[in-house]
């Protein structure tokens, strides 16, 4: 482990890119083979599965350290991170340990077969035989959510570095439903055989905003146009008479989306589709929440089947007749869809997404002006001579997205923030009038710089009403500007609307409170942008789109 | 018959009614008693000040002319009904605890206080009282301070590697206390040290009464820093990241806070290293400091106080919040009398 938490001190110890990914090729090169791969797979959001649960956590790092539970857990939020917490308030070890990551994650494992006395007897004796930093690096392995400040693409590139390997070759190989336990560092990074892993998806291609004007980006010839759905990016892998089905972060959803089997009828083996998961009925996307509902389920009831049934709009071809053609230019891959997808019977779970006629830029703005009402985010453009790009990159694609809406808000309550934003308040409830109520209606964690947040953290410590646990009711005192996507019914909400991707655009300094929005101006938005059905979730939470 | 306060608590700060005088007050008042001379401490516009004799220049060089008189540490002065006397805090040079008894009654306020001896201000002694008004600006048992040799130490190596690889380390350091706190501790056998003006005017103020510390070099416009290789920089927190620190070329930048314990704030704070270094005490620290009291009442003035509270009167103690405009060691927020950049 010592040589781990030299890793992570080095990657924590420097903002700059450079030698962070110096830090880590070294690790590549010199750290146990065993070790290298769980590294690789921390960095890729793959962890071992829990086996303490937190509360137990707490409870025996509190009984550790002589301190109340309930001083615990005042700590936790003003640490902003539990693993961080039980590390700090503990007592320093009084053994030392020359054990492996390896080793420990086996320890973690190891713990589900032990019943409650043992587990407990097995996390005190790893707390006394860490230092400060592996013990925090113990308690993450458990808790989860592992960040070390480095990107995937950042590890890619090192390991680039430590072994020779083409970047893009590894991030491809890197991507795709494996863990430590199926696979070795040989394996996976070194002897590579394709046929190995049926269902690896290719690296998504993300594009950045458009800022600019589009005429900054040359002739409307070289760009092909199209909507930009808010669903679930994702490709569709069909190899082997199977089908799999990926988010772009990495998720296998197959299961998730049991109509998308049949596309097994319609499509040949070796194709690979880069398209968005739309939950999708007559002729238009649902409403997002539709699709919130299908992805929280992982088997799912024959009346969601029905209510929420899913399609894959598909943008791009990847893969075809067992070949990658990612290389090829946009135009030729764009062709070859047209011809595999386009000429499909409607019961197909693949419909091609289509591309947007324009011959200059004023005309694919006023089409691009329309996207609300045909249920997308905005327009994407890409050059036709583009290749498959794996990973964000500038130059060939570009989202261009519809303007958000906004409303003026008033702030109710406030929460403090997580992780680097610990001991800031950054979660806040807004409200709309209603009368002489105030109702609230969405919250918002985004969009303020650290220096506003600063400002508005010394106010809500000087002006809490009331503590609900971690939330604060503060003074109905601040306006904020909320923009959002988009927004719908919601029986759920005391406000009866739901937002979608809500930030705070701007703090209205210029606004008293009397002049912030009401909820009457809620509802006629909700009547003017909302989108049909009625569907009971709980919240919309921003889910990785692009 | 229950006995007045020695102390009440006013919208213009902590007052002593028998002696008619404040302590560390925030408005203007006629007479305040100084604990020592950070701006939220030792503010301006009072009628009279008293202080210890080490901490009057700093405060005269802050705040003007102002009329001043000084008590040395130990020694009792009688004021009103009252018998004042300052005691060592190790927070500050010249930093005090200021003791306060009332017809046999003591009541002491500590102001801005550690434990561990700095090696550069008197170190804090304990004073048995009645009552004790104390901060918590890290009352929380998630801070606990390494030895002052340990940080040092890390401090040391950091400069070390950075002169090797050809960097400039600038470390932010609040301009009074913290600063001359590293100066007086680090290995200056590793290479010259630069300081931004801010520091390098406290420390003429320091020296010419008569605190021995390191040669340092103020950083002018005039200056080249490529004449001074190798060289530790420690610039005031707020310079951090500003077009100030364009002419040291390639930096390596470190902060020095208790704050730092935290690695939200740590990355929150972008610096490359943070260095968990404070004048304030730890959790173990505060909590032996109001045992070695002998009190039985604790007021808690700054920090996180009502967490504190609920945690005193677990203990026993009868435990009060005072709502103050003390600051303690802020973060986000810094002293603006220690940001007056050259």
């Amino acid at each position: 482990m010592k040589r781990f938490a030299d890793l992570f001190a080095q990657l924590d110890q420097t903002t700059r890119i450079t030698p962070k990914v110096a830090a880590l090729a070294a690790y590549f090169q010199d750290a146990p083979e065993d070790d290298r791969l769980w590294t690789i797979a921390l960095l890729s959001g793959r962890r071992p599965k829990r086996t303490v649960t937190t509360t137990l956590l707490r409870t025996w790092a509190a009984e550790r350290a002589g301190i109340p539970l309930w001083l615990f857990e005042e700590s936790y939020p003003i640490v902003g991170d539990l693993a961080e917490t039980i590390a700090l308030v503990l007592p320093p070890a009084t053994r030392g340990s020359d054990r492996s990551l390896t080793d420990w994650i086996g320890v973690i494992r190891g713990l589900s077969a032990l019943d409650e006395d043992a587990r407990k007897t097995a996390i005190l004796s790893a707390w006394n035989s860490l230092g400060p930093l592996e013990r925090f690096l113990f308690n993450k392995l458990i808790t989860g959510g592992f960040r070390m400040g480095v990107s995937q693409k950042l590890m890619t590139r090192a390991l680039s570095q430590a072994t020779g390997i083409d970047e893009a070759e590894l991030a491809h190989r890197l991507m795709g439903d494996w863990t430590p336990e199926t696979t070795s560092f040989d394996a996976l990074v070194l002897t590579h055989d394709p046929a190995a892993d049926l269902s690896k998806p290719y690296p998504f291609y993300l594009a950045y905003q458009l800022d600019d004007p589009p005429e900054d980006h040359g002739s409307p010839g070289d760009w092909h146009a199209e909507w930009k759905w808010d669903g679930i990016r994702g490709q569709l892998v069909i190899r082997g008479g199977q089908h799999f089905v990926w988010s772009r972060g990495e998720e296998l959803m197959t299961d998730r989306f049991p109509e998308l089997a049949a596309a097994r009828d319609f499509l040949p083996d070796g194709t690979v589709i880069d398209g968005e998961i739309l939950a999708w009925g007559d002729g238009a996307p649902l409403p997002f929440n539709a699709l919130q509902k299908r992805i929280g389920r992982k088997t799912v009831p024959k009346s969601l089947l029905r209510d929420a049934p899913v399609i894959v709009k598909a943008y791009d071809l990847l893969e075809w007749q067992g070949e990658d053609i990612r290389a090829r230019p946009f135009a030729d891959r764009r062709a070859l869809l047209d011809r595999l997808v386009g000429a499909l019977p409607p019961e197909a779970p693949v419909r091609l997404s289509p591309l947007i006629a324009f011959d200059c830029w004023d005309a694919l703005a006023a089409t691009r002006a329309t996207s609300r009402d045909k249920g997308a985010e905005g327009v994407m453009l890409k050059h036709r001579a583009s290749p498959y790009l794996s990973g964000r990159k500038k130059g060939d694609w570009w989202k261009w997205k519809v303007d958000p809406l906004t409303i003026d808000a008033v702030m109710i309550y406030a929460q403090q923030g997580h992780g680097r934003r610990a001991n800031l308040f950054t979660d806040f409830t807004f409200a709309v009038h209603d009368g002489d109520a105030l109702v609230p209606f969405t919250k918002a964690y985004s969009g303020l710089t650290d220096a506003e947040f600063r400002k508005i953290t010394a106010w809500v410590k000087k002006n809490t009403l009331e503590r609900y646990g971690p939330v604060r009711a503060v003074k109905p005192e601040h306006v904020f500007e909320i923009a959002f996507e988009g927004i719908q019914e919601s029986p759920r909400h005391k406000s009866g609307v739901a937002l979608r991707f809500p930030r705070m655009s701007r703090w209205r300094h210029d606004k008293p409170v009397e002049e912030a929005n009401t909820l009457e101006d809620l509802r006629a938005m909700l009547a003017a942008y909302g989108q049909g059905g009625k569907v009971g979730v709980d919240a919309v939470t921003p889910q990785e789109t692009d | 018959m229950a006995r007045d306060p020695v102390l009440t608590f006013t919208d213009r700060g902590i007052y002593c009614p028998a002696g008619d005088f404040f302590v560390d007050p925030w408005r203007p008042v006629d007479r305040a008693l100084i604990t020592h001379g950070h701006a939220d401490h030792a503010r301006p516009d009072h009628r009279r000040y008293m202080a210890t004799p080490a901490a009057a220049p700093v405060m005269r060089f802050r705040l003007g002319d102002i009329a001043i008189d000084t008590l040395p540490y130990g020694e009792t002065r009688r004021i009103g009904g009252a018998d004042v006397s300052f005691h060592p805090a190790g927070h500050v040079p010249g930093s005090a605890q200021i003791r306060i008894e009332v017809a046999g009654e003591v009541w002491v306020v500590s102001g801005d206080y550690k434990i561990e001896p700095d090696g550069l201000c008197e170190p804090f002694e304990p004073v048995r009282c009645h009552a004790f008004i104390t901060e918590c600006t890290f009352g929380l048992p998630v801070f606990s301070w390494a030895p002052q040799a340990q940080v040092m130490a890390e401090i040391d190596g950091w400069w070390r590697a950075c002169a090797a690889e050809g960097n400039t380390a600038v470390i932010g350091a609040y301009a009074l206390g913290k600063a001359q706190r590293i100066l007086a501790n680090v290995d200056t056998s590793i290479g010259p040290i630069l300081t931004h003006g801010a520091i390098e005017n406290t420390n003429e103020v320091l020296r010419a009464q008569g605190i021995a510390l390191p040669d340092t070099i103020r950083v002018t416009p005039e200056m080249d820093p490529k004449d001074h290789p190798g060289a530790l920089v420690i610039a005031t927190p707020s310079a951090l990241g500003t077009p100030w620190m364009r002419r040291f070329g390639p930096v390596s930048t470190g902060f020095a806070s208790g704050w730092m314990r935290l690695r939200g704030v740590r990355r929150r704070r972008a610096a490359d290293r943070g260095f968990v270094l404070s004048d304030h005490v730890d959790w173990d620290g505060v909590n032996s400091a109001i045992a070695e009291t002998g009190a039985e009442r604790v007021f808690v003035t700054h920090g996180y106080t009502s967490i504190f509270r609920r945690w005193l009167e677990d203990q026993g103690y009868d435990a009060r919040i005072v709502e103050t405009e003390f600051t303690g060691e802020s973060l986000d927020d810094p002293d603006p009398q220690q940001e007056t950049a050259q």
